[in-house]
């Protein structure tokens, strides 16, 4: 690790001033930037700690929820609007990493935490498009499990992973940045950029933004919800595939509903192909099944990780069955 | 490992083999067998306050007046030199005291290999430790950085300029099977073994089974990271060192460095786990030199990634295993052959077959291992070494043929269970692997098994039961010593070089020494873990336990035998030897006439002696040869598999062990749990994760390589059979690493028996269950 100096923001006007810096990185709980200092993938000047920022939840006018961005995971998890009004973010933060990581962790920066390819973790010996753009990618014919099968591209793969950020995706959550610009409003699932020819830039964020603050939409639907975790062992790993569901039916077919990924994307996938197909219809395996491979009609599986497409369709399927009481 | 070393092993053999039994140590069953008293006690383990108050210090956290920090560089490339070198940056470096590379590197020889001809060796490698400017596989250290501060020397490590010239190296397993070795003996057994015409019963029997199984590499991964701290005074070296092997270690030490042995301390008294890791590594070597040039005390610990680049770990294996049975369910051919790594600089042959040549009684055999010599980080013993994935694959095929069959896989078992050796037709000094099978399955509930896969659920989750039978030889390492050192006030200090790993051997040991020198157990002290003291072997075959006992069992001989001399003739045991006095309640007892005793208080007072010290080694472990000796087990698995997405839940483990006289319930349970934790690992999770093209471990963190989490380990339930082995110390056979096998098997056989599913190829994940 390089030696770095350290400095502590104590307002968003503070860290946007320091945020602009050269070299300087805003510091969450370090869950995940530190380990990448650690490795040698990033190499800050400065540390600019910024959970002295608004950790505060509260309701907004409209009956939505506030949750400031340096809210910590663990707390977000807990909160008792959050596990009555939108179990599936609870559920979410719950199945992502140990209950020590997520103490310290907060919202923003799990919403900004960096690729988990091994080569893209690996700079001493492997080739990244994302860490260094134009060397190549060593994952396309390597070490592929983890990765993408949709919305990859020839210079990346790698899949998103986070879990909260699936739950937030299907929540419809918006992302308040604060830049030198000004405040400005993004939905979540708006927020990421697919890898394309720069998989190096993962957001739509200018240089020198900050997160503030998530926000969530009033959701009546979100009462039923769910978050269904497929891994490598029973807990803290990484999601192989994962889904969050709201739904609600009436009559026997479903009036409302929201469907995301984790595990399959390079960013959190909100599969509204599959929602459109779904919606007014009942919940059967055909028609869920048949839905999925409208999503994943582009679907580009490599060696290592083609058995996704199977179990995203399953694990869609029996999550929506069990939230709508069907029987898988 | 050679020819002539298979020739005089079966010569000693057919010596041993006219011998009347009891000419043998043995052959006259220990006197403490079955004998109450701190033996067979649920005694806790004596250091255990001393680990959860933080006070047992390990060897990182031992400090030395002036102590600097060592950074490892760790080649990134596999094969090729270090064609540029500019250490000048990191020398300039904040704190930095020396940057040690193959320019500065004192020369040095090569650390003798362990071996079964060299007991006594300690080494995994047998590549030079920089000594040249060649890359010989990828993890090798290259560089050392020593500085003021832990900080400074990872800061500097980044600043040593390194330009290498890649040379293409051999990484692809499928590729070196064509040009794979066949070594003349796998440890003591010859290696290529064929017994009738295997091959003839396999196409003739009216059932057989004949598959591959494939096990990945697995790393070592113990809570303790390698570590040493250590420091030069002139000539004398002192090394406090995370270590399985305290006495080799330092011999090796005094050889490399061409110094006195009696100049070399090496002190590791804790260890944060071994498994067969913690042996000599380049570490070690690199952070000496390092002391000595710098003539500063040197800490390194090893940072995680380095434990998984720089330490072997479990090589991969694809093993062929047939069988082949008769109507009655006899079996008339085991076939068990394949191909695992191990460079010609390694020693560890990983012997998965051996466990199968004592398994089950047959008409025709066929055995042999083939070696792949690829450019990797040595290979070494793990856990359990061949058995543990030699037993996923015998054990997987029992299963399979028992189903081909319809017969119950114990009853299969039972029906081949072999009254003496298979191959050998030694005798077996004690086996009650059925006895187990019978406990095990009545404890389990096995009859609740439904012999039709795939026919029982609950709700999406297919469940399943499975069994399958562990193994592990007997091992006593020759040439172990104590000390006994007795007062006249009845205080007992016995010592040896011998090493905790967290086993709780001196727990055991104080318990053993209490009963055999019939003293309370508050009258012990056992000292060990400090090659100043008499030099026990290495800990490793799950032989340390009986290796001490041994040598525990000698030295109180001796002892006896010191006393009747001091007693004198007033004495009421005058006239007495050695052999026919015991020592009971501080006294010495005439074993024909109890009423002869004479007290340990009174002989040492009578002799104007405070205390009496006296220092023995173990008999030689003959019964190893005279007799075929091998703990068992029965392992029990209820697994549950999701029929959505084929995630596997084992929801009930138990293990029921054969391994003679349980010394201690409270460490042995723990002992097999851990190994049987070790061993679902193995089944479900555990990988490293190799990319054949670089020929690097992708996954050298806790992160990616998969341990079991506490949420994947059920409740692990243990049993054993407790009969006493008529052969060997204490009536004891190992237990530490007989946990770890039949586990993988059980656990695929459950999976089996839930979905009709067979998984031949571990980790059992859940894409090979969609
Ligand atoms: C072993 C392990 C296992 C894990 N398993 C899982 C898992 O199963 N599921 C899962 O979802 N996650 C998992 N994680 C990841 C974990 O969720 C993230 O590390 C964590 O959420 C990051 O939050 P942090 O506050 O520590 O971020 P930091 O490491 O502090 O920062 C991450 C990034 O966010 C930026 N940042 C922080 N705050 C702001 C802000 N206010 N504005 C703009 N940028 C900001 C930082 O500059 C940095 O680039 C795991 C992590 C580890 C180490
Ligand atoms: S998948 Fe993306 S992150 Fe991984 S090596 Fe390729 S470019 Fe890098």
């Amino acid at each position: 690790m390089i030696p770095f100096t350290f400095a502590r923001a104590t307002s968003p006007e503070d860290a946007l001033g320091l945020a602009a810096l050269e070299g300087h990185r805003l510091l969450g709980g370090g869950t995940n930037l530190v380990d990448l200092m650690r490795k040698g993938v990033e190499h800050p000047v400065t540390l600019v700690d910024v959970t002295a920022l608004s950790s505060d939840i509260s309701e907004t006018a409209q009956g939505g929820l506030l949750i400031g961005g340096a809210t910590r995971n663990t707390a977000l998890a807990a909160h008792p609007l959050v596990r009555t009004r939108y179990p599936v973010l609870s559920r979410a933060i719950l199945a992502g990493a140990s209950a020590q990581i997520r103490n310290m962790a907060t919202v923003a920066g799990n919403i900004l935490q960096r690729s988990r390819c091994a080569y893209f973790n690996d700079p001493a010996a492997s080739r990244c498009n994302k860490r260094l753009p134009g060397s190549g990618c060593d994952a396309r014919e390597g070490l592929n499990r983890y990765h993408a099968i949709l919305g990859g591209s020839a210079s990346c793969i790698s899949a998103h992973p986070s879990d909260m950020c699936v739950a937030l995706v299907a929540l419809d959550a918006q992302v308040h940045l604060l830049g030198l610009a000004g405040a400005r409003t993004v939905p979540l699932a708006e927020f990421y950029r697919l890898p394309g020819e720069t998989p190096q830039i993962e957001t739509v964020m200018a240089p020198g933004e900050i997160i503030t603050a998530i926000e969530l939409p009033p959701l009546p639907v979100a009462a039923r919800s769910a978050y269904r975790k497929v891994r490598d062992r029973a807990s803290y790993a990484f999601a192989l595939v994962s889904v969050a569901a709201c739904a609600s039916v009436q009559d026997g077919v479903l009036t409302e509903l929201r469907l995301a990924f984790g595990g399959i994307a390079p960013k959190p996938w909100r599969a509204l192909r599959a929602e459109q197909a779904l919606l007014g219809g009942p919940v059967t395996r055909d028609a869920v099944f048949a839905a999925m491979d409208l999503e994943l009609a582009e679907a580009a599986p490599l060696a290592g990780n083609a058995f996704k497409l199977e179990l995203a369709r399953r694990t869609a399927f029996a999550v929506l069955a069990d939230l709508t009481g069907e029987t898988a | 490992m050679s020819r002539v070393q298979n020739a005089v092993i079966g010569s000693v053999k057919t010596v041993l083999g006219w011998m009347p039994e009891r000419w043998l140590p043995g052959g006259t069953p220990d006197p403490l067998i079955g004998r109450h008293g701190e033996v067979g006690r649920q005694a806790s383990r004596l250091d255990g306050p001393q680990k959860v108050q933080g006070k047992a210090r390990f060897s990182a956290e031992v400090a030395m007046e002036g102590m600097c920090y060592a950074a490892l560089i760790n080649s990134p490339i596999t094969r090729g030199r270090i064609a540029r070198l500019d250490t000048a940056a990191a020398e300039a470096a904040p704190g930095v005291v020396l940057v040690l590379t193959h320019r500065n590197m004192p020369r040095l020889e090569i650390v003798p290999v362990m071996s079964i001809t060299n007991m006594g060796a300690v080494g995994n490698s047998a590549l030079p430790i920089l000594q040249d400017d060649q890359i010989r596989y990828n993890g090798q250290v290259i560089a050392l950085v020593l500085a003021e501060t832990q900080e400074q020397a990872d800061h500097a490590a980044t600043l040593v300029g390194i330009g290498y010239e890649e040379a293409p190296a051999r990484t692809r397993f499928e590729e070196a099977k064509s040009s794979a070795r066949s070594l003349a003996s796998i440890m003591v057994e010859k290696n290529q073994v064929s017994v009738g015409d295997a091959p003839r019963e396999l196409q003739q029997a009216p059932y057989s089974v004949d598959n591959i199984y494939r096990t990945p590499g697995h790393n070592h991964a113990a809570i303790e990271l390698h570590a040493v701290t250590t420091a030069w005074d002139g000539d004398a070296l002192t090394l406090h060192d995370s270590t399985q092997a305290i006495a080799p270690t330092a011999n090796a030490l005094a050889k490399l460095f061409g110094v006195k042995r009696e100049g070399v301390r090496v002190l590791s008294p804790f260890v944060g786990g071994g498994f067969g890791g913690k042996a000599f590594w380049d570490h070690q070597v690199v952070a000496i030199a390092a002391a000595r040039i710098a003539a500063r005390p040197v800490r390194l610990m090893l940072s995680r990634e380095a434990v998984y680049r720089m330490i072997g770990g479990r090589t991969p294996t694809e093993q062929r295993v047939a069988l082949a049975a008769d109507h009655e369910g006899k079996f008339t051919a085991v076939v068990h052959t394949g191909y695992s790594v191990m460079p010609t600089y390694a020693v560890c042959p990983e012997q998965y077959s051996l466990g199968s040549r004592a398994a089950y009684r047959s008409k025709t055999y066929q055995f042999g291992q083939r070696h792949l010599d690829l450019d990797v980080v040595p290979n070494t013993y793990m856990r359990g070494p061949g058995e543990s994935v030699g037993s996923f694959a015998m054990e997987s095929a029992v299963d399979e043929l028992a189903h081909q069959m319809a017969i119950d896989p114990i009853e299969l078992r039972r029906r081949n269970e072999p009254d003496k050796h298979p191959l050998s037709g030694t005798a077996f000094s004690q086996r009650g692997v059925l006895e187990a099978y019978r406990m095990g399955a009545e404890r389990f509930g096995w009859d609740q098994r439904s012999a039709q896969p795939g026919t029982r659920r609950d709700g999406e989750w297919l469940t399943g039961m499975g069994c399958a039978t562990g193994s592990f030889p007997y091992v006593r390492m020759p040439a172990g010593a104590v000390r006994i050192h007795l007062t006249k006030g009845g205080q007992a200090t016995v010592s040896c070089s011998a090493q905790d790993m967290g086993m709780g051997t001196s727990t055991v040991q104080s318990q053993h020494a209490a009963d055999r020198l019939g003293l309370p157990l508050d009258a012990i002290t056992f000292e060990m873990g400090d090659s100043d003291l008499p030099p026990a072997p290495m800990a490793g075959g799950s032989a340390q336990t009986v290796s001490i006992a041994a040598a525990i069992a000698a030295a109180a001989d001796k002892l006896a035998g010191e006393l009747l001399r001091l007693a004198g003739n007033a004495s009421p045991v005058a006239g007495l030897r050695a052999g026919e006095v015991r020592l009971v309640d501080g006294s010495l007892v005439s074993l024909e006439n109890p009423s002869r005793r004479d007290s340990f208080h009174a002989i040492l007072s009578r002799a104007g002696r405070e205390a009496v010290a006296v220092t023995a080694s173990a008999s030689a472990p003959l019964e190893m040869l005279k007799f075929a000796m091998q703990s068992m087990s029965a392992i029990f698995c209820e697994a549950r598999v999701s029929e959505v997405t084929g995630e596997v839940r084992v929801t009930r483990l138990l293990g029921s062990f054969d391994c003679g006289t349980i010394l201690n319930p409270k460490t042995a349970a723990s002992q097999f749990r851990g190994g049987m934790i070790m061993g679902l690992g193995m089944a479900l999770t555990e990988e490293t994760l190799f990319d054949e093209r670089s020929g690097r471990i992708m996954n050298a963190n806790l992160a990616d390589y998969h341990i079991p989490a506490h949420l994947d380990v059920p409740e692990i339930d243990v049993i054993w059979t407790g009969i006493p082995d008529p052969r060997s110390p204490l009536g004891a056979r190992g237990i530490g690493e007989v946990g770890i096998t039949g586990v993988a098997a059980a656990i695929a056989n459950a999976v089996f028996n839930a979905t009709g599913k067979r998984v031949r190829d571990l980790p059992l994940t859940l894409d090979k269950l969609l």
